[in-house]
C-alpha cells in the first residue's frame, strides 16, 4: 500500500488486472501504481507471472486483459498497438532479447528512435545525426561501435544482449522502463555497467519497473518499492529491505501471505 | 490469435497495374495449327528460314507433353483455346513515335515508363512489348553511334537476319521442352541486342511487357548477343492486368557471351497473380538460358519474382568457356494460393568454371515456393567451383517452401557447396520491433529485405529500391 500523499500525477496505474493466454488465466488482479521518479521492484518465483505483467503492459498481442485496466498518464492503454505504447515512452527490456537476422543494428536503433521522436514531435534523425547521438549513448553502456554493423541481437553474448537492451533505453528516453530480468545472465563488471546505465538514463521524471530474481541487481539499483508476487497476484509490497528479507528467508517465507490472504 | 489475423491482411494490397488499355486490337482466330502460324510469320514477312524454324518448333511440340514434374497444381491449359497474335492497330509503318497512338503512350506511362522524347528515363533505353508487339524501343540513335543493335526481335529478323539466323535456338533449341517448343512456334516478339566487341554499352537497356488482351497468351523471345570483351546490363519488367481467366506467358531468353563478355540480366516480374482465391493470374513458363561460350565469359541472372499465379522458371547457364563465370540471384515472394517452382541450372562444361547461387524464397498466405536446381560438372570441367546457398521465409503457418537441389558431379577435382536454411517470421520478433515502435508492417518488410540483402545487392540501382518497394507492398496485409 502506498501511503504517501504524491505531489505529481502517476505514470503507470495497473488497476485489478487480470490476464490470460489460451484461455489460461496468468495474472489474477494485479495493482501497482508508479510514480515519477520511483524505482519499482517485482520479485517472485519462476511462473508467477513478472514477465507477463511486462509484456502485457508493452501490449504484447498472445494475452488477453480479461479484467482491469493499464492506465498510462492518466490514459487506458488497454488496446494500444505495442508500437503506439513504444512511441509514446513506454519500454520494455526483454528478458531474452529477439535475434532479428539480416536487419542491421544500426538501421534498427535509428527507424525505432526515429518513431518516438515523431511522436514527441521532434526532428526525425539522418544516418550522420544519429550516427553523433548513437555515439554519445554508447558510452553509457560501454559498447563498441562495432555492434551497430551487426543484425539486431544476432551473434551476441547473453551481456552484450542485455548492453544492447540498455542502449535502445538510453537512445528511446522513456517515461517508464520495465526491466525483466536484465541482469540475469551478466557477470558483475557487465551487471555494474548496466546498472550504472539504467541509473544514468532514469531521472526524477522516469519510472522504473526491475524484475528480478536476485538481490544483486537491487544492491546497485535501490528500489523505492519492492513487491512479490505469488501465482498471478501481488502478495507483499513492502520497501527495499523486504528483497534482503526475501534473499535471507527464501520465497517460502511468502507462502504464509498466501495463507494469510 | 490476434496476430494471426494481422499477418494476413498484410498481403492484400490491391494490384496497382491492373487496368485494361480500351484499344483497337488485331487479333486472330483462337487455336494453333500450321496455318496460324503460317499467318503469324506471314504478318510478320518473315524469311522462310524463320517460318521453317516455327514449322519444325511445332511439329516437335505436337510429340511433347506438358511437364509434370514442377511442384505445382492446376488445370490444364487448353492451347486451342488461346490467341497466339493480338497486336495494337497501329499505322503500317511507324516512323517516329508522334505515330504511336496516345493511348499506348498512356498505358507505360501509367506504369511508370514514359517513352515520349521529353519524358523518357534518362539513363536506360526501353523497349515496350505490348501484347504480341513491340511499340516503342528509346535511344535507338544514341546506342547506334556505339554500334548497339537494342530493337525489336521482329525488327532484328528484317535487318539482321544472319545474327538472328546465326544464333536463334542455339542457346534453347526449340525441342528442349514442351513451353520452348511452343514458344518457338509462336513467339511474337520481344528484344534484340547485340553489343559489339570491345563496347560497354553506355546505359542499361531495358524491356518493358505489357500483356492487355485476356484470352491471348504472350510469348516473346529475346536474344542478347555479346561480342568479345564487351558487356551489358539487361532490365526486365512485366505487368498485366487483372483477369478472372488465367493467360498463358510463355517465354524464351537466350543470351550469349563470347570471350570476356559479361551480361548481366535481371528481372522484376509482377504479373498479375490473381485474386485471393486464386481466380485469375498469369500462367508464367519461362525458358531462360545463357552460353558462356567464351573464355572468362560470364553471365549473371538476378531475379525479384514477386507476380504470375504460377511461375515454372529456372534461368540457367552454359559454362563452356574456361574460367566462365555463371550467377543466379534470386528473391520469389508467393502469397495467396500463388505457387512458384523456380530455380536455376549451374551446367559446368569447360574447366576452370565458376557458379554462384543465391536464392531467396519467401512463402506467405497459402502459397507455395520451391527452389528447384541443378549443378552439374561434366568430364571435362576440372578446377571448377560452385556455391550455392538457398534459404526460406516462412510467413504465417499456412504457407510451404521446398528445396529440391540436384548435384551431379562427373569430374573429381571440382568443388560444390550448398547451403540451405528455413525460417519463419516468428510473433516475437515481430513483437520485439513493435515494441520498439516500429510499425507492424514497417516491422514485416524490416525482416523480408534484411533477408533478401543478398540478392538486392546483386540489382542495378534503380532496381533495388523498387524491389523492395514492391515486396513491402506484396505483403502488405499479409503478415499476422
Amino acid at each position: 500500500m502506498q501511503i504517501k500523499m504524491k505531489e505529481s500525477d502517476p505514470i503507470l496505474e495497473v488497476e485489478n488486472l487480470s490476464a490470460s493466454t489460451d484461455n489460461l488465466p496468468i495474472l489474477k488482479g494485479v495493482s501497482l501504481t508508479v510514480y515519477p521518479g520511483e524505482i519499482h521492484a517485482i520479485m517472485g518465483r519462476n511462473g508467477c507471472g513478472k514477465s507477463t505483467l511486462s509484456k502485457i503492459i508493452a501490449g504484447h498481442p498472445s494475452y488477453n486483459i480479461t479484467n482491469g485496466d493499464i492506465k498510462y498518464l492518466g490514459e487506458n492503454i488497454n488496446s494500444l498497438e505495442p508500437e503506439e505504447r513504444s512511441q509514446s515512452g513506454i519500454f520494455l527490456g526483454f528478458q531474452y532479447p529477439i535475434e532479428i537476422p539480416g536487419v542491421s543494428n544500426l538501421e534498427f536503433l535509428r527507424v525505432s528512435t526515429n518513431a518516438r521522436r515523431k511522436f514527441l514531435n521532434k526532428e526525425e534523425l539522418d544516418t550522420f545525426d544519429f550516427e553523433e547521438l548513437v555515439k554519445e549513448k554508447l558510452e553509457i553502456v560501454k559498447m563498441d561501435h562495432a555492434f551497430l554493423s551487426r543484425s539486431v541481437n544476432q551473434g551476441f553474448s547473453g551481456g552484450e544482449k542485455k548492453r544492447n537492451e540498455i542502449l535502445q533505453m538510453a537512445l528511446l528516453e522513456p517515461k517508464i522502463a520495465i526491466l525483466d530480468e536484465t541482469d540475469s545472465g551478466l557477470d558483475i563488471d557487465a551487471l555494474r555497467i548496466v546498472a550504472s546505465g539504467i541509473k544514468k538514463i532514469s531521472n526524477a521524471q522516469t519510472g522504473i519497473i526491475l524484475i528480478t530474481h536476485y538481490q544483486r541487481l537491487l544492491d546497485e539499483i535501490k528500489p523505492n518499492y519492492v513487491h512479490v508476487m505469488s501465482d498471478g497476484k501481488i502478495i507483499k509490497t513492502g520497501e527495499s529491505d523486504l528483497a534482503l528479507e526475501l534473499e535471507e528467508k527464501g520465497y517460502e517465507w511468502t507462502d504464509n501471505f498466501i495463507k494469510e490472504t | 490469435m490476434v496476430n494471426e489475423n494481422l499477418v494476413k491482411d498484410v498481403v492484400k494490397e490491391p494490384y496497382k497495374y491492373g487496368f485494361v488499355t480500351d484499344i483497337e486490337t488485331e487479333k486472330i482466330e483462337k487455336g494453333l495449327n500450321e496455318d496460324i502460324i503460317k499467318l503469324i510469320s506471314q504478318k510478320k514477312e518473315e524469311p522462310k528460314f524463320l517460318l521453317d524454324f516455327r514449322l519444325k518448333a511445332f511439329k516437335k511440340w505436337q510429340k511433347m507433353k506438358e511437364p509434370d514434374w514442377a511442384a505445382l497444381g492446376y488445370k490444364k491449359i487448353d492451347y486451342q483455346d488461346i490467341i497466339y497474335y493480338s497486336a495494337p492497330k497501329q499505322k503500317e509503318k511507324i516512323s517516329s513515335l508522334d505515330e504511336v497512338d496516345p493511348k499506348l503512350l498512356e498505358t507505360f506511362d501509367k506504369l511508370g515508363i514514359p517513352l515520349t522524347e521529353q519524358k523518357k528515363l534518362t539513363n536506360v533505353a526501353v523497349d515496350a512489348v505490348f501484347d504480341s508487339v513491340s511499340i516503342a524501343t528509346t535511344f535507338r540513335e544514341e546506342l547506334a553511334e556505339h554500334g548497339v543493335i537494342f530493337c525489336s526481335i521482329s525488327e532484328a529478323v528484317k535487318n539482321h537476319a544472319d545474327l538472328i539466323e546465326k544464333y536463334l535456338g542455339t542457346v534453347v533449341p526449340a525441342s528442349d521442352n514442351y513451353f520452348a517448343a511452343l514458344n518457338s512456334a509462336v513467339f511474337s516478339d520481344g528484344s534484340f541486342v547485340y553489343i559489339p566487341k570491345g563496347v560497354t554499352c553506355p546505359m542499361d537497356l531495358s524491356s518493358y511487357f505489357r500483356i492487355n488482351s485476356g484470352d491471348s497468351g504472350q510469348f516473346e523471345r529475346t536474344l542478347i548477343i555479346a561480342e568479345e570483351s564487351s558487356s551489358v546490363s539487361y532490365l526486365e519488367g512485366c505487368t498485366a492486368p487483372m483477369f478472372d481467366t488465367n493467360t498463358l506467358h510463355a517465354a524464351v531468353v537466350e543470351l550469349i557471351a563470347l570471350d570476356d563478355a559479361s551480361i548481366k540480366y535481371s528481372t522484376v516480374q509482377n504479373w498479375y497473380a490473381g485474386d485471393e482465391e486464386g481466380i485469375g493470374g498469369i500462367f508464367n513458363f519461362v525458358t531462360k538460358r545463357g552460353k558462356c561460350l567464351g573464355k572468362r565469359s560470364k553471365i549473371s541472372w538476378s531475379q525479384v519474382e514477386t507476380g504470375s499465379a504460377i511461375t515454372w522458371k529456372y534461368p540457367s547457364c552454359l559454362l563452356l568457356g574456361e574460367e566462365s563465370v555463371g550467377e543466379f540471384y534470386s528473391v520469389a515472394l508467393t502469397n495467396n494460393l500463388q505457387q512458384a517452382d523456380t530455380g536455376t541450372k549451374m551446367i559446368h562444361i569447360g574447366p576452370k568454371t565458376k557458379s554462384t547461387i543465391v536464392s531467396k524464397g519467401i512463402s506467405a498466405g497459402s502459397s507455395k515456393n520451391s527452389y528447384r536446381g541443378l549443378v552439374k560438372m561434366g568430364t571435362k570441367a576440372t578446377g571448377s567451383r560452385n556455391y550455392s546457398q538457398c534459404d526460406s521465409m516462412l510467413i504465417g503457418d499456412q504457407a510451404s517452401a521446398n528445396t529440391f537441389p540436384y548435384i551431379k558431379s562427373q569430374q573429381p577435382n571440382s568443388e560444390i557447396e550448398h547451403e540451405a536454411s528455413t525460417c519463419r517470421i516468428s510473433e516475437d520478433q515481430l513483437f520485439y520491433l513493435q515494441s520498439r515502435g516500429i510499425e507492424f508492417e514497417e516491422a514485416v518488410s524490416m525482416m523480408v529485405s534484411g533477408f533478401c540483402r543478398d540478392v538486392f545487392n546483386q540489382l542495378p540501382m534503380e532496381f533495388a529500391a523498387e524491389a523492395d518497394k514492391l515486396l513491402a507492398l506484396k505483403l502488405e496485409g499479409s503478415v499476422g
